[in-house]
């Protein structure tokens, strides 16, 4: 029981982080350059992700874990019935 | 009124907010003194955390590195935000699942060994004095501009405020004053930001408004950057111009440290549950990103705005505002072609880079330099880059309240975050330090006594720091970043996510980092000056990028010296199970 909490939590984790690593080191470094030959209004797309969108996505990211785990929590917690 | 009769009224009056937040807030006993008794509320947690961690350093010198960067500024746009996401995700809910006192408490408790603890310690207090260092100089650059008092005396009011609001409330009191400190500086922060963004583009927006185009054309804000900039032959403002490894390490480097900064871990100890420490982070990151999104639009803007107002100018007509810094010594001007006219272009204006003042005056009546010119190019101003906040509603004429509040909003960025890092420095010293290891007989008031002194001690030092600034201040910063991510932060996620790791493996980890990222920063910073050049670095990662290399090493070290020694005791595994369970 534990350990399945602890894996389903595990595998949100890693998605998330996959997520964290492809909109800075990915679209804001790797891939920026690239990114940059579409513009939207005045940015440049790669420098829009460095400068402005990767942080957006960082707020977004938190959220939806926090979600995901108030969620995960109320799952285990009906089932055990204990607090904390 | 007066911009410095109307500062007056603004800081006293931010002042005297603290003060009796402090009063009201007081702590009583150890618990309130280091976690708040774990009674904060998660969004006024993560105001007090997003106050914590946005020091002078983000408030006053961040917006004026990325103008004159670029691009490559967005090193410390993504890096000082992304480390809390590895925070929510990685390490503040168990954590506080732990509810102790401290991060070396956590890693003296994981790894069953009081030699991990005192690793963890050094490491802490070396991280936070250097970071205070660099907020008591914010103060004293504040008070001298804005109030025109000694920079000493700027410093010691710094240090008296921070003294009676830390020892007396010690993080009962930091948390609620921080809160007001938050909202404080993230209004001093919005305000000139959208004024100069409707007055530049039209658009209220900041975020927006740098994408847009200038009022009444229809050329783009960034575009015409672009072209001033490579007119001038600076590098194009939107695009790199250092290595790409260079800037993923950087990166990764401040991220990594971030999520292992002490002084922000400790918040996430204040809050009633586990929900609530993930929950804080999330508002934490909200609260800084609503200024970290608006720092670079400041950055265009005022990299814009300076070119503009200065360029081909008769420095007799200079504006006030160039006179002004000046006549502090942050900028310089030399006329090198004798037309009375100020020239900025890229390159040095001076040789040996910053200015040496004499009394004399030059032909148009600026400050004389004992400087010779720098005459491989044409560039004849020099300019600190960490006045460009503070420079930029004057040099957008902006009324005299904004830049009053400015001010205001500089100092309460560096006093929460001085105040934050005292803490943990008196924390671990009387909690760790005394109780935990030297003097286990103490009784709570007994503790709670050492931990005022400390904390009393502490800002003394820092506030010697202020008076006398290090002249490495800008150089250590580095080193704090690169020494949590190759230290703290794996000693602390190993703890949590592998159960295998002994005490051998993760102090003989923390060491190897802490010994490898130290030798390489301190080659290049310190000894061997004149080689720091991607060309002899490793693999192109400058000295800022290493801490990452210095967190591979402690990862591989900590894996391989594990397997050689017994696993941990079964009371740590189940530590480790309750860590994890929800």
């Amino acid at each position: 029981m534990q350990k399945n909490y602890w894996r389903s939590n595990l595998k949100i984790v890693s998605i998330l982080l996959g997520i964290w690593f492809l909109v800075s080191f990915g679209f804001g470094i790797i891939w920026s350059d690239f990114l940059d030959q579409f513009q939207i209004g005045g940015f440049k797309l790669g420098f829009w992700f460095a400068q402005q969108g990767s942080i957006y996505f960082f707020v977004l990211l938190i959220f939806i874990y926090i979600h995901l785990m108030n969620k995960l929590d109320k799952k285990y917690k009906d089932k055990s019935g204990k607090d904390n | 009124m007066d911009a410095q009769l109307l500062t007056y009224i603004f800081v006293g009056f931010s002042f005297a907010l603290y003060i009796g937040i402090a009063i009201w807030s007081r702590a009583s006993s150890t618990n309130d003194f280091y976690i708040a008794g774990k009674g904060v509320h998660p969004i006024a947690n993560g105001m007090a955390t997003a106050a914590d961690w946005m020091s002078a350093a983000s408030f006053i010198s961040m917006a004026g590195l990325i103008a004159f960067l670029g691009k490559d500024g967005s090193v410390y746009l993504m890096g000082w935000t992304g480390g809390y996401v590895l925070l929510a995700l990685l390490l503040a809910p168990y954590l506080r699942k732990f509810g102790q006192y401290t991060v070396p408490d956590f890693i003296g408790t994981r790894y069953y060994s009081n030699l991990a603890r005192l690793v963890a310690v050094l490491c802490l207090i070396f991280i936070s004095f250097t970071y205070v260092a660099g907020q008591m100089r914010g103060v004293g650059i504040v008070f001298s501009r804005f109030l025109e008092v000694d920079i000493n005396l700027g410093v010691i009011i710094g240090m008296c405020i921070v003294f009676f609001y830390a020892v007396l409330g010690g993080m009962k009191g930091i948390t609620y004053t921080q809160v007001a400190q938050y909202c404080v500086l993230i209004f001093a922060y919005l305000v000139p930001a959208i004024f100069i963004s409707i007055l530049m583009t039209g658009n209220p927006i900041p975020q927006l408004g740098f994408g847009d185009t200038l009022v009444n054309t229809d050329t783009y804000l960034l575009d015409k950057l672009d072209k001033v900039t490579s007119e001038l032959g600076f590098n194009a403002y939107t695009e790199n111009t250092k290595t790409k490894i260079d800037i993923f390490c950087i990166t990764a480097a401040l991220m990594f440290g971030t999520a292992g900064l002490p002084h922000v871990i400790v918040r996430f100890f204040t809050v009633p549950k586990v929900s609530d420490a993930r929950k804080s982070a999330g508002y934490a990151l909200i609260f800084i990103a609503i200024l970290y999104s608006t720092a670079p639009a400041v950055s265009a803007f005022a990299r814009m705005n300076f070119i503009d107002s200065v360029q081909e100018v008769n420095y007799q007509e200079a504006p006030g505002w160039f006179k002004n810094w000046e006549n502090i010594g942050l900028i310089a001007w030399k006329d090198k072609n004798d037309d009375g006219l100020i020239q900025y272009s890229a390159g040095n204006a001076l040789n040996e880079v910053k200015p040496k003042f004499n009394n004399k005056k030059g032909s148009s009546g600026e400050r004389g330099l004992d400087n010779k010119s720098d005459m491989t190019n044409s560039n004849e101003v020099y300019i600190d880059r960490d006045i460009m906040v503070l420079a930029n509603p004057e040099i957008a004429k902006l009324p005299a309240w904004v830049i009053a509040l400015v001010a205001a909003g500089a100092l309460a960025a560096a006093l929460s975050t001085a105040a934050g890092l005292l803490l943990v420095i008196s924390a671990s010293v009387s909690h760790d330090l005394l109780k935990k290891t030297f003097m286990p007989s103490i009784t709570e008031k007994q503790e709670l006594f050492y931990a005022r002194c400390s904390a009393a001690v502490a800002i003394f030092i820092a506030g010697l720091f202020g008076i006398y600034p290090p002249g490495f201040v800008a150089q250590v910063v580095a080193f704090a970043f690169g020494l949590a991510a190759a230290t703290i932060f794996p000693a602390l996620f190993m703890g949590i996510f592998y159960k295998r790791l002994n005490k051998e493996g993760a102090i003989a980890g923390m060491l190897a980092g802490l010994v490898v990222t130290s030798i390489y920063i301190i080659n290049f910073k310190f000894i061997n000056i004149n080689l720091n050049s991607s060309e002899n670095w490793f693999l192109g990662i400058s000295p800022e990028g290493f801490g990452f290399i210095g967190m591979i090493i402690n990862f591989i070290v900590a894996f391989s010296v594990c397997y050689f020694f017994k696993k941990p005791p079964d009371s740590v595994n189940q530590m480790v199970d309750n860590l994890r369970n929800p």
